[in-house]
């Protein structure tokens, strides 16, 4: 799983199932660059830096390794 | 590590976070990035021409897994202001396009910039100490 190569389909499914009430858009087909949008209330009240970490915490380990890159807006709402 | 106490880059890092009121760790220099993220965040800083100091990461990986470990932030760029962490690329460049970040760098927003989405012009939430000068 962690050898295979990253989709959009997959990043999506992991952060919705991740954080709660959380929905997803991910952008990317190269398979290592990708861009979310994520909306969840579990962001309201956190700072930028508080609301991109829950994401980062999805993919513990993987972000600059196996995703080289993920562009993150978070809106809570 | 193991048990060992004492780590020298770690605590380099944290020298260097604490004694510069604008740091910010990337892949290459401002002159030559290395990396796309790393320019645009650069350029940012850059682009309101706040003195900021630079740290390469890509010499040693060392600096980066120690950096990554004391602030809990997996990628590169990491922009520091006053010891805190503000971000990487994508949040430095919301504020740059805010203009929140010239607000917590206490510089002029440029006029080629878009201006700040008004409602949300609030106090910057750290207290800031202009020592740049």
């Amino acid at each position: 799983m962690t050898t295979s190569i990253a989709t959009k389909e997959e990043l999506k499914a992991r952060i919705e199932a991740g954080i709660p009430g959380a929905s997803a858009e991910v952008h990317g087909d190269d398979g290592h660059h990708f861009e979310a949008v994520v909306v969840s209330p579990a962001f309201a009240g956190l700072s930028r830096i508080a609301q991109h970490r829950l994401v980062y915490d999805v993919f513990e380990g993987e972000l600059g390794g196996r995703i080289h890159a993920l562009a993150l807006q978070t809106k809570a709402e | 590590m193991s048990d060992e106490t004492q780590n020298p880059l770690r605590d380099a890092i944290d020298d260097a976070i604490a004694s510069n009121p604008v740091i910010l760790f990337m892949k290459g220099t401002p002159e030559q990035p290395m990396c796309g993220f790393s320019a645009r965040t650069a350029g940012a800083l850059q682009a309101l021409e706040a003195p900021f100091a630079a740290v390469d990461v890509l010499p040693d990986p060392r600096i980066r897994e120690e950096l990554s470990a004391l602030s809990n932030w997996p990628t590169i760029p990491q922009l520091f202001v006053n010891g805190e962490l503000v971000g990487g690329c994508d949040i430095v460049t919301e504020m740059y396009e805010s203009g929140e970040l010239a607000q917590l760098l206490g510089v002029e927003q440029p006029d080629e910039a878009p201006q700040p989405a008004s409602a949300e012009a609030q106090p910057a939430p750290l207290s800031i100490e202009n020592r740049l000068g």
